[in-house]
C-alpha cells in the first residue's frame, strides 16, 4: 500500500500508485470525510484504503452491510453537511439503483465510485469493462439525469474524483465516476497536487424562519442547502415535492420539479462536459472513445496520419449528460464521420447517432474485457474509412 | 486423528466407516491451501447426497466451483446474487413442491458469513419466517475473504482485515441465536475441524422438514494468518477454547454435541490466548480484548449451563 507516500509526498513529486489509491486519495483532497462501502471486486482497495485514512483526518469509514446500506449512509452524511462518498462495481450499482433517485430528489452532494467490470451479473470481477455506461445513467427509475465523469488514467482518477466532488457541491446532486477494473487496479506515476478550487455547496439564502428546502433564488436552480441539526429545519422526502419540501401531487408540481432537476443538469453541459481533443480542424474522420479504452486511440492516429489520412480524436472526460455540444462542434467542423471506440456492444454510439444528419456514424463496439490496441484501432478505422 | 475418531466412536457418534464414499466435489478445487471450506463442503455434500440442488451466492464457494469449462461440483448448482440465497431457495422449494418432489430431493443454501450475516439476513429471515423447507449452511471463516479479507459482521472482536486496520472493535454477530430466535425446526453449529460431527449434522438435518439453519466455523490460512498444515489444529483450538461451542437445538430442545460436551467444565477449557495468538490476524490485540474474550467465554457457557439445567 502506498499509504506511506502519500502521506509524506510533497505534493510536487510523482509517486507510483494505482487507481483506486489515487481515486481514494482525490476524494480526500476534495474534502471527502465520510466513505461508506461494502467489499466488491474490483473497488475494494478504495474502501480499505479509506478505512486506514479517514481516521488519519478525523473523517469517517463504516463498512456497511450492503450497497443500499453503502449509498443511504453517503445522502444522510451529505445531509448532515459532510462531503461523502462510496465506491462499487456493476452489481453493487445495481443495488443502489433506487438510492441514486434518492439523491437526485433530495439534491444530496455525494460521489459513486463506479469501477465497471464484465457484467451482466456477476460477469467478469477481476477484468475491465465499459458496459455500465448505461447503468451510470439510467440506473435509478424516473425522469432524471446525472453527472458521469470518465477517467482515463491513474492521474485521471485523482484529479476526477476531486472533480465529482466538486460538481456534485455545485449542483447539489450524486455525481458518478465511473472507472473500470484496470484503472483501478494498474500503477502509474500520479502526482497529488493541491493546485485546485475546493467548491462548497451552496449555504441558506435566508434566514431560519424563512427557510424553505427547495427554494431557488438562482439562475442556475440550486437550491441553498441547509445542514441537518442547525437552525434551519427542513422537511424533505423521496416523494415528488414543493419548495418546501412537502408531497406534493398535482401533475403540475411534479412537472415544476421534475423539470428543474433535470434542467439544473442539462443547462450546466458547458460547465460540466470536459473532454480532450486532438486533430479535430483539419479531419475528415474522427475518432471518439473515453475510459481505459481511450488511451490507444492516440497512436492509431498518428499512424493514420502519418499514412496521409485526415484522422483526429476526441476523449470524453465526462460521459453524462452526454456532450451535444461536442457533436455539434463536429458537425460545424465538418467531418463526415464519426468512429466510436468502446468495450461494449454499442452504447455510447447510440447517442452520437442522434446526429448522423451532420455526419455518418459507425463504431468499433466490442463487449470484451481487453482495452483496443493502437495496431487493433488502426486496423478497424482503415476498415472503416 | 486416528485416536480422535476412534474415540468419537466410543461415544456413540457417527462412525468414520458410515461415511460414504462417493464423492460430490472432484479433486483438484481452487480452493487455497489448507482452506477448511474444502473439507465441510465435501462432508456436507456426503451427507446430502445426490439428492440436492444447491444455491450458492457469491463467495468463496464460488470459486471452488471452477471456471474455463471445469466444474468441481457435481450436483446442481445455481448462483443466485448476494443478497438472495433465501430468496432463491424459496422459490427452487416452492417449484419442488408443486412437482411433489419436495421430499425427495434437498433444497440447500451454502453461503459464506458475509452473504449470511451482512447482506444476505434479510433474504435469509424471510425465508425462515415463512418455514422454507430447506437447509441453509453458513461456513464462516469470519470476514470477506473472496474479495481480500474485508470485516464481515461475523469477524471476531480484535481481528486485523483490509478494513479494519487497527483490529475490528465490535464482536461476532451471534448468528445462530438470530436463527433460533425465528423459531425454526432446527439450529446447529459445527467447525471444520470436527467433519464427523458435521457429517451427523447434515444428515440429521436432511431428514427435518422445515427451515434448518447450520453454522459452520472455517478456518482460513490466508485471512487468519497462520500456516495451511495448521488449518485442523487451528479449528480445534476454536473448540478447546470454548469459543465456538458444537450444539444443536432440534424444535427448540438444546443438546451439547460431543466434541464440546465436557467444555462445561470451565477447567478442561484452554485459554482462548492459545487460539488468538495462534493467528496473525489477532496479533495486535490488546489486553483488554483478551479478557473481554474470556467474560465471552465464561457467559457464553454459564448461558449454555442454564439451558440444559432448565430445560
Amino acid at each position: 500500500m502506498s499509504l506511506k507516500l502519500s502521506k509524506n509526498n510533497p505534493h510536487n513529486k510523482a509517486i507510483l500508485t494505482t487507481g483506486n489509491y489515487a481515486c481514494a486519495e482525490g476524494a480526500i483532497a476534495a474534502g471527502c470525510l465520510l466513505f461508506a462501502g461494502y467489499p466488491i471486486t474490483p473497488s475494494s482497495e478504495i474502501a480499505a484504503y479509506m478505512s486506514r485514512r479517514l481516521p488519519e483526518i478525523n473523517g469517517t469509514f463504516i463498512q456497511m452491510e450492503d450497497e443500499l446500506a453503502s449509498i443511504a449512509c453517503c445522502i444522510g452524511a451529505s445531509y448532515a453537511g459532510k462531503k461523502a462518498m462510496t465506491a462499487t462495481s456493476g452489481p453493487g450499482l445495481s443495488l443502489m439503483a433506487e438510492n441514486i433517485g434518492l439523491g437526485v430528489m433530495l439534491e444530496a452532494p455525494l460521489v459513486i465510485v463506479t469501477i465497471m467490470r464484465g457484467g451482466p451479473s456477476t460477469g467478469q470481477p477481476t477484468n475491465a469493462s465499459q458496459s455500465d455506461v448505461y447503468q451510470v445513467r439510467y440506473a435509478s427509475h424516473g425522469d432524471y439525469q446525472i453527472i458521469v465523469l470518465a477517467p482515463s488514467t491513474v492521474q485521471e482518477m485523482y484529479d476526477l474524483t476531486i472533480r465529482a466532488f466538486n460538481l456534485a457541491e455545485k449542483y447539489r446532486t450524486p455525481v458518478i465516476v465511473a472507472s473500470d477494473g484496470f484503472l483501478g487496479q494498474m500503477m502509474e506515476p500520479v502526482y497529488y497536487h493541491s493546485n485546485f478550487e475546493k467548491v462548497e455547496r451552496k449555504k441558506p439564502q435566508v434566514p431560519p424562519e424563512k427557510y424553505k428546502p427547495f427554494e431557488v433564488f438562482d439562475d442556475d436552480l440550486v437550491p441553498g442547502m441547509a445542514v441537518a441539526g442547525t437552525d434551519y429545519h427542513f422537511y424533505v422526502t423521496g416523494l415528488t415535492h414543493d419548495i418546501e419540501g412537502t408531497p406534493e401531487m398535482t401533475p403540475e408540481g411534479g412537472e415544476t420539479l421534475i423539470k428543474r432537476l433535470c434542467d439544473k443538469i442539462t443547462r450546466a453541459r458547458p460547465d460540466i462536459n470536459d473532454w480532450e481533443e486532438k486533430y479535430i480542424d483539419d479531419s475528415d474522420t474522427v475518432v471518439l472513445a473515453y475510459g481505459i479504452n481511450a488511451r490507444g486511440v492516440p497512436e492509431a492516429i498518428e499512424q493514420a496520419r502519418q499514412q496521409g489520412h485526415k484522422m483526429g480524436y476526441v476523449r470524453l472526460k465526462s460521459l453524462w449528460p452526454f456532450p451535444d455540444e461536442l457533436m455539434e462542434k463536429l458537425g460545424r467542423q465538418g467531418i463526415s464521420k464519426l468512429i466510436v471506440s468502446e468495450m461494449n456492444y454499442g452504447m455510447l454510439i447510440r447517442e452520437t447517432q442522434r446526429f448522423q444528419h451532420l455526419f455518418e456514424v459507425s463504431g468499433i463496439t466490442i463487449p470484451t474485457t481487453i482495452p483496443f490496441s493502437p495496431k487493433f484501432i488502426y486496423k478497424k478505422m482503415m476498415e472503416e474509412i | 486423528m486416528n485416536r480422535n475418531f476412534s474415540r468419537e466412536v466410543e461415544n456413540n457418534m457417527v462412525n468414520v466407516l458410515e461415511i460414504v464414499e462417493d464423492e460430490y466435489i472432484h479433486p483438484g478445487t481452487r480452493m487455497c491451501a489448507g482452506c477448511a471450506m474444502s473439507l465441510i463442503y465435501r462432508f456436507a455434500l456426503k451427507a446430502l447426497g445426490p439428492k440436492t440442488i444447491l444455491t450458492v451466492p457469491a463467495s468463496c464457494l464460488t470459486v471452488l466451483h471452477g471456471m474455463q469449462g471445469f466444474c468441481t461440483t457435481k450436483l446442481s448448482v445455481l448462483h443466485t446474487p448476494f443478497a438472495t440465497t433465501g430468496a432463491s431457495a424459496s422459490g427452487i422449494v416452492a417449484s419442488l413442491e408443486e412437482k411433489g418432489l419436495a421430499d425427495e430431493i434437498c433444497v440447500v443454501a451454502f453461503a459464506g458469513d458475509g452473504g449470511t450475516t451482512d447482506i444476505g439476513i434479510q433474504a435469509l429471515s424471510g425465508a425462515a419466517e415463512r418455514g422454507t423447507n430447506f437447509i441453509y449452511a453458513c461456513y464462516d471463516n469470519e470476514a470477506y475473504m473472496n474479495t481480500g479479507v474485508q470485516r464481515s459482521g461475523s469477524t471476531p472482536l480484535g481481528a486485523f482485515t483490509a478494513t479494519t486496520p487497527g483490529g475490528k472493535t465490535r464482536p461476532k454477530k451471534n448468528m445462530p441465536k438470530i436463527l433460533e430466535a425465528h423459531g425454526i425446526s432446527y439450529v446447529a453449529t459445527a467447525n471444520g475441524s470436527y467433519p464427523l460431527d458435521l457429517y451427523e449434522k447434515f444428515k440429521k438435518a436432511r431428514d427435518i422438514k422445515g427451515t434448518r439453519y447450520i453454522h459452520i466455523l472455517s478456518a482460513c490460512p490466508p485471512g487468519w494468518g497462520y500456516d495451511p498444515k495448521d488449518t485442523i489444529r487451528i479449528g480445534r483450538l476454536a473448540n478447546d477454547t470454548g469459543f465456538w461451542p458444537l450444539y444443536e437445538i432440534s424444535n427448540g430442545k438444546f443438546a451439547l454435541s460431543q466434541p464440546s460436551k465436557k467444555f462445561l467444565d470451565p477447567a478442561k477449557r484452554k485459554d482462548i490466548e492459545q487460539y488468538l495468538s495462534a493467528q496473525k490476524r489477532f496479533s495486535n490485540i490488546s489486553k483488554q480484548d483478551i479478557e473481554t474474550y474470556r467474560n465471552y467465554i465464561r457467559d457464553q457457557w454459564n448461558e449454555i449451563k442454564r439451558r440444559l439445567e432448565n430445560q
